[in-house]
């Protein structure tokens, strides 16, 4: 046991350092482009239009503007490396202030629409592949064929029509809360949680509904691959001789379904929702602003379009990391589901 | 009839949906082509006495804010949206072909190195990292290109560098250096059109990806002025107006875009069960 934790230990340690160099690239590429990003922030920043030649000059030289873009690069690398993520000249806080503000929203929103998504996606992948061919299976395929193709801002738009304007059961699709209701004391910043453990039900409702909306134009954009995932991975563990051998035995078909077949198949959809983890971290821009959503991802578009370049990089290192983070995390799943694959 | 086209028939009688979504393709195009012509009104011209009209017989898919023709707009903007997407995932494919075959043929150091720069690639939000890249060269239209071609480049670069990888020694290759070909020219000749069936496929699949990613950037503002005809900045446009039920602003250029990527995915699922017989479903 102790020599399987030391295994996976290594195997973690490996894999992050492995992943620092492509890190490091992801810090470098955005610097760059965030320099040479038209546009002077130092202009957009100074007191007004009729700003002095002087005064620009001054700003520039206290953002760092006029040191060669090397230097500004190391100097950049410095900070990061000891947390200092700079300052947002939008919000004027510091970066890592806004961000810890705003991502458990994002986190909040992406981890209720990945539930959401593998609520859906694994039943009805594995209703298909019970039953290859029939309608069910046609219908699944067709599902998913169609999810791929909606733009996530088209969805969210026309859930909005559909459940705010024609049904009326949506709240009023803008922000995590109703403006006026108060949002819960900071425990977590996960509204959700943060209500349960006060015990404010009424407020826990409120953020949820909310929620929904957002989390199920997410959900649709994922449910296509995670769904055909479960359906192939479940058609090939049935074919298994296991399987066979199961039922000979006269174990009953629910069992062997869910306790053998579905335990077994479910390995290779774990592999596709670290890669749809990751699409849907891209994903997420457009739906925060579809939904007027404050987290991180809004918060770095905001940044983009106002040449902010600090709020933009500490977003595209952060997401970066959370990817790696990602892969490690289910790299040492499959290893504990699947021994067999932490020997090599 | 070759044999070629005797399977590619035999597969299309049994999935009449590849037939149906290459007859919508060549709609598509069509309309792309002669859009000038087909819409009845001026896609640009401003109306405001008509402004925000339902659906109608006059207007078919109703106004927007300022009057203009909804469908007109859908279907001049077909050219530019197909034009995006068809240049973006045209320049990604040729690059990453040349680059990962070679890579692919030669390994060694050239392969080490572009395998990292893709590493760093894939390691991007690549939605976010396309974001950049526009806001970095400046909002133009050329650049919404470039940066849809750079976040497909590693997936062609990948699979190209593997396909040609697993051929690199195979005894037609080793027949052909022995005949004399340069390296080059095994790779140009032999390699590459062997894996072109292959990449066809991931070609057709990532254009309804690269029109997506287009409509997606303008959306949020980036790439296309806001009175050009595209189907991103017209939801964009239409979505202040969803919340007091003016649907068809969103909804019409939704459908465009959602039917077109549908016919390049069905496409690409045919074109698979056409070229690939092992990877049928």
């Amino acid at each position: 046991m102790r020599g399987t934790v030391l295994a996976i230990a290594r195997r973690v340690g490996q894999r992050l350092l492995s992943s620092i160099p492509a890190l490091l690239g992801v810090v470098i590429i955005t610097f760059i482009l965030m320099r040479v990003m038209p546009g002077d922030p130092a202009v957009f920043f100074a007191s007004g239009p009729s700003a002095g030649k002087a005064e620009i000059e001054e700003l520039r030289h206290k953002m760092g503007l006029d040191k060669p873009i090397p230097v500004q690069l190391v100097l950049y690398l410095k900070d990061v490396a000891t947390g200092d993520l700079g300052r947002s000249l939008t919000t004027g806080q510091p970066v890592s202030t806004d961000i810890r503000r705003r991502l458990p929203a994002s986190l909040e929103l992406t981890f209720t629409a990945l539930f959401i998504a593998l609520l859906f996606a694994v039943p009805l992948g594995v209703t298909a592949a019970l039953r290859p061919g029939s309608p069910v299976d046609h219908f699944v395929r067709m599902l998913c064929t169609l999810g791929v193709c909606v733009p996530t801002f088209v969805s969210g738009l026309l859930l909005i029509y559909v459940f705010y304007y024609l049904l009326g059961w949506a709240p009023d699709p803008t922000a995590r809360i109703d403006i006026f209701a108060a949002s819960p004391p900071e425990i977590t910043g996960f509204y959700l949680i943060d209500f349960a453990l006060t015990g404010e039900w009424a407020g826990w409702w409120a953020a949820f509904t909310q929620l929904l909306l957002p989390a199920c134009t997410m959900a649709l954009f994922v449910l296509a691959p995670l769904a055909r995932m479960t359906r192939a991975s479940m058609l090939s563990v049935l074919g298994g001789d296991f399987i066979r051998t199961a039922s000979a035995m006269g174990l009953s078909r629910t069992r062997i379904i869910i306790v053998y077949a579905l335990r077994n198949a479910l390995l290779p959809v774990l592999t596709i929702t670290g890669i749809v983890f990751s699409t849907m971290l891209g994903a997420n821009v457009l739906v925060e602003k579809v939904f007027s959503w404050p987290g991180v991802a809004s918060y770095a578009l905001d940044a983009l379009l106002a040449a902010d370049y600090a709020p933009v990089q500490a977003f595209v290192l952060l997401m970066a990391t959370i990817f790696v983070m990602v892969n490690v995390l289910i790299d040492v799943l499959y290893g504990i589901a699947d021994p067999r694959v932490s020997v090599e | 009839m070759s044999a070629t086209t005797r399977h590619a028939m035999f597969v299309l009688r049994g999935n009449p949906v590849t037939a149906l979504a290459a007859t919508g393709m060549t709609l598509v195009v069509l309309v792309a082509v002669f859009s000038p012509w087909l819409a009845p009104y001026d896609p640009i011209a401003s109306d405001v006495a008509h402004a925000l009209q339902p659906p109608s017989a006059e207007h078919w898919a109703g106004t927007d804010q300022l009057g203009r023709d909804i469908l007109s707009r859908i279907l001049v903007a077909t050219r530019l949206d197909l034009s995006i997407a068809v240049s973006a995932v045209g320049l990604s494919f040729v690059i990453g072909a040349l680059v990962g075959g070679f890579c692919g043929y030669r390994g060694g150091r050239l392969d080490r190195w572009v395998g990292r720069i893709v590493d760093v690639l894939m390691a991007f939000p690549l939605f976010v990292l396309a974001m950049a890249l526009v806001a970095a060269m400046g909002n133009r239209v050329e650049n919404i290109v470039i940066a849809t071609a750079i976040i497909n480049l590693p997936f062609y670069t990948r699979f190209a560098r593997a396909e040609v990888n697993v051929r690199r020694d195979a005894g037609w290759v080793e027949a052909a250096r022995a005949c004399g070909e340069g390296h080059l020219s095994v790779v140009l000749r032999f390699l590459l059109p062997n894996v072109l069936p292959a990449m066809a496929v991931q070609i057709s699949l990532n254009l309804g990806w690269a029109i997506l990613n287009a409509a997606g950037l303008s959306f949020i503002g980036l790439g296309v002025q806001a009175s050009t005809p595209e189907w991103g900045i017209m939801v964009a446009e239409g979505a202040r107006f969803i919340t007091t039920g003016k649907w068809w602003l969103v909804g019409f250029p939704g459908l465009a875009l959602m039917l077109t990527v549908l016919c390049f995915n069905l496409l690409g699922d045919g074109l698979r069960d056409i070229l690939d017989p092992r990877m049928r479903t």
